[in-house]
């Protein structure tokens, strides 16, 4: 029998912290990627009095990053801002953001976006990208696909 | 484009880093938008560094530092809540209490304290010790006593092994009958430590 009450929240954060930051660097762009972050985290903090540590807690956190990218870029859309596709600073690392990639990437529809960070960025099998956008396997399959269309296309 | 490319936009590493700065925010904003149920700290004392949680109902933990943390976070999330969260700010009034305690100038501590993770039984020994003012020592056959339990002297003492609140909950007063100091859950070492601290001339003359 597993073990029903989720774990203590900062154990939670330290597991999986790394891996959401990871996915919203690609899935809502590196400048925003901060502020999603804290949001997702904190939707997280509200529910987790109710969660239930079923082994999935990994494909619930991953489901509400997606949701508050896929919105983030739908209140972006309502209320335009005079910004460039690409980021105004680059990102702090070794290697230089590949700023073509970026801005390719930055083009997605929010949602196919979202799906092919799940599939190339964090590796996660179709059956679980389906979990997390809350569609058919076929349905994340055509996203990622569409996606990498675009991709291709443009890079 | 391949996949190797998108893991480029973001290394493993950079991700930690990146998330760990955000994390410092985070935890300012749950406790903003009063998100922490068992807010948790560190405070650096003589005893060595002690693990303190502090709940809305109070204080419900003191560790010590040869205590597994996580298996102390365990027994919150499992018995008060699983917001545990780090908080300097919520754990502040705890700490400068026990300084000022460390620094001989408190002896008693003014906290509310979270009995949930307690049992019945230790809660009422736990009561029956917090009688026992600064600076004196009472035995575990004293405290079955009080709590009308006379033959109960080694649940006593049981049941002050399993105190979540040591220092601030005094069960280091409570000695055996010969004057032994017998046992802590700490180590004897700090109950010794704390009970010089205290100053009982009949323990330590000199």
């Amino acid at each position: 029998m597993g073990r029903q009450t989720p774990p203590p929240f900062e154990r939670f954060l330290e597991q999986h912290g790394p891996t959401v930051m990871r996915f919203l660097v690609v899935a809502v762009g590196p400048e925003y990627a901060d502020d999603a972050y804290q949001e997702t985290f904190l939707s997280a903090l509200r529910a987790y009095p109710r969660a239930r540590d079923d082994g999935r807690l990994d494909r619930w956190i991953l489901r509400i990053a997606s949701r508050t990218a896929i919105d983030h870029h739908r209140a972006r859309a309502r209320r335009p801002e005079p910004r460039a596709t690409l980021p105004d600073r680059p990102l702090a690392g070794p290697e230089p953001p590949d700023d073509a990639l970026l801005a390719a990437v930055a083009s997605l529809p929010p949602k196919q976006r979202a799906a092919v960070a799940l599939r190339h960025l964090l590796d996660r099998p179709y059956p679980e990208i389906a979990e997390i956008l809350g569609c058919s396997e076929e349905a994340a399959r055509a996203n990622v696909r569409a996606g990498l269309v675009t991709l291709r296309e443009r890079v | 484009m391949n996949a190797t490319e998108l893991k480029g936009l973001i290394s493993r590493t950079d991700a930690r880093e990146r998330a760990r700065n955000a994390d410092a925010l985070l935890r300012g904003a749950a406790e903003r938008d009063g998100l922490i149920d068992v807010a948790v700290g560190t405070v650096d004392s003589p005893v060595g560094e002690l693990f303190v949680a502090v709940t809305t109902k109070g204080l419900a933990c003191v560790g010590f530092d040869d205590q597994d943390r996580r298996e102390l976070e365990d027994r919150f999330a499992e018995g008060l809540s699983p917001r545990v969260v780090v908080s300097p700010r919520a754990t502040d009034d705890v700490r400068r209490q026990l300084d000022e305690y460390f620094g001989g100038a408190r002896r008693r501590f003014e906290v509310g304290i979270d009995h949930r993770l307690m049992s019945p039984f230790v809660r009422k020994v736990m009561a029956q010790t917090a009688k026992v003012p600064y600076g004196e020592v009472s035995t575990y056959g004293a405290v079955a006593k009080g709590i009308h339990h006379p033959d109960a002297a080694r649940a006593v003492g049981a049941a002050l092994g399993q105190n979540p609140i040591p220092i601030v909950l005094p069960c280091h007063r409570i000695i055996g009958a010969s004057g032994n100091l017998t046992g802590y859950a700490g180590g004897l070492h700090r109950k010794e430590f704390l009970l010089r601290l205290e100053g009982d001339p009949m323990l330590f003359p000199g």
